[in-house]
């Protein structure tokens, strides 16, 4: 599937044109179910569930941090109560989000990157479709699809550490009690703040997938190929989450 | 059969394919032969549309390859096994399930795909090797997996990219002996693209030559071994272009 030639010419014209060949041609191969659905479980787990540890290590320590600042912040100017407001907020809104969808771009955007890549320079995918297989139904979809549906997931894990972490912290480190934490916690909450976050992050999970699986199979060039379409994957995808970031605060807030 | 008609490709101002035509019959091997970097594995990567031309057409049992839809395309790539240079076996995967991979594409049951995976591993002699994985065979080992891979299918053609290649002289002569038996028992219709001569004159029924991009000659191993053309002589007798190393010695300051 190509897009118009005057999309073409230029060079931003050209990579434009050949993200969004490239995203048709993944859109077209989720027709292909008998060929991907098999392989969907086993990327959720290892695009997914293997990439929990780092989240919560992440989140863990921003949690705490979090605290700490705020009451730096605060002390004297605010009520301590708001304490809970910031850490909540701020993480459920921006850093769990970002923060682990960073730490993904990493993990699962130079993983697939670099697998793909390999399998693209020792013809694993051109043998892969002499046998019949659509590599995007393959390759693509189970990747794209696992991202989309884990990054939301491990990203309310992250939350729901983070924000515990900035709890425990206000209880021992700050002299907070429970009621005030919880009040803070409480006092602007909307249910928005919980799906906004979610969303971003199913967002963040699509499009580093996709990157990484676009970089991997555009790969050539032996080995040091693919650790220039590695490193990449993990650039462009941190670009695409920043990218994302703002167009949803802009979008939805 | 396979029919290219004035293929021509290149990658960037490098053309590689210019204007190429060659017919490959039904039945029977065809060998392509030619310098290294000549273009022998583009040409035969566009019998699977794995490349397309940028102009002339490539044909199969009648079919343009290039103008198949992706339905087209998967059904033509049910009937011919290709054979990869570097085997291109699935690392992440046992032997068995390289060669189930495209059984399971074909709708076969689970028995059917037993039998034919251990029918198609004891026809290259790796019988009993379902469950090792790839990084656990030797390089002459993984070519033949890769024939196995190929011929499990069952395809009408098979095509060979450089099946001998890095490999001891004792290993090149089973994989030809392996090649020559696959075409009698499965009476297969293959393309050998190669550059050793031994394996050549071995395999091939007729013998095509790719030079600068065109077919030099085509004819049956004696026609070729008997011919006048003198790049097609320099080729197959292996000499070096003396005329070329002269001016290269010269330049350098030294004479031959």
């Amino acid at each position: 599937m190509t897009l118009p030639a005057s999309l073409r010419e230029s060079t931003p014209g050209r990579q434009v044109a050949r993200v969004g060949s490239f995203v048709l041609d993944a859109g077209r191969a989720l027709r292909d179910r008998r060929t991907w659905a098999p392989l969907l479980l086993e990327q959720m787990r290892r695009l997914g569930v293997e990439s929990v540890p780092i989240a919560l290590f992440i989140a863990l320590f921003t949690g705490i941090v979090l605290a700490l600042l705020s009451k730096y912040i605060f002390t004297g100017a605010v009520p301590i109560y708001f304490v809970g407001t910031l850490v909540g907020k701020a993480i459920m809104l921006e850093l769990g989000p970002v923060l682990t969808g960073m730490a993904l771009a990493g993990r699962v955007g130079a993983n697939i990157a670099a697998e793909l890549g390999t399998m693209r320079v020792t013809e694993q995918v051109d043998a892969l479709e002499t046998l019949a297989y659509d590599k995007y139904a393959y390759l693509v979809v189970p990747r794209v699809l696992a991202g989309t549906l884990m990054f939301p997931i491990v990203t309310a894990l992250a939350v729901a550490l983070g924000v515990s972490a900035g709890y425990i912290t206000s209880l021992y480190l700050l002299d907070l009690s429970s009621a005030e934490f919880v009040k803070g916690l409480q006092i602007f909450y909307k249910f928005k703040d919980i799906w906004y976050g979610l969303v971003k992050a199913a967002s963040f999970g699509a499009a580093v997938t996709l990157l990484g699986c676009l970089q991997g199979l555009a790969t050539s060039g032996g080995a040091a190929g693919v650790g220039r379409r590695t490193t990449l994957a993990v650039v462009y995808g941190c670009e695409a989450i920043l990218v994302l970031d703002a167009f949803w605060a802009v979008v939805l807030l | 059969m396979i029919r290219f008609e004035g293929v021509y490709k290149a990658f960037g101002s490098k053309v590689v394919l210019d204007g190429l035509t060659l017919d490959v019959p039904e039945g029977g091997t065809t060998v392509l032969i030619g310098f290294s970097g000549s273009g022998k594995s583009v040409l035969i990567k566009h019998v699977v549309g794995l490349l397309a031309p940028d102009a002339g057409r490539v044909s199969v049992d009648g079919q343009v390859v290039h103008e198949l839809d992706w339905d087209g395309l998967t059904e033509l790539r049910s009937r011919i096994g290709y054979v990869f240079q570097f085997s291109a076996l699935f690392d992440s995967m046992t032997i068995g399930d390289n060669l189930r991979l495209g059984l399971a594409r074909r709708g076969l049951d689970e028995s059917e795909m037993q039998e034919r995976v251990a029918q198609s591993l004891r026809l290259v002699g790796l019988a009993g090797t379902e469950d090792r994985f790839p990084a656990e065979l030797s390089g002459g080992m993984r070519k033949r997996v890769g024939v196995a891979r190929a011929i499990a299918l069952r395809p009408r053609y098979i095509l060979y990219d450089e099946p001998t290649t890095g490999l001891d002289p004792v290993t090149s002569a089973v994989i030809d002996q392996l090649m020559v038996r696959v075409r009698e028992e499965l009476g297969t219709t293959a393309i050998v693209v190669t550059h050793d001569m031994r394996s050549a004159y071995t395999v091939g029924d007729r013998i095509a030559m790719l030079y600068e991009g065109r077919i030099r000659q085509v004819g049956t191993v004696r026609e070729i071994q008997e011919t006048e053309d003198p790049v097609v002589r320099q080729f197959i007798e292996g000499r070096p272009d003396l005329e070329g190393a002269r001016d290269r010695v010269a330049l350098s300051g030294g004479a031959l």
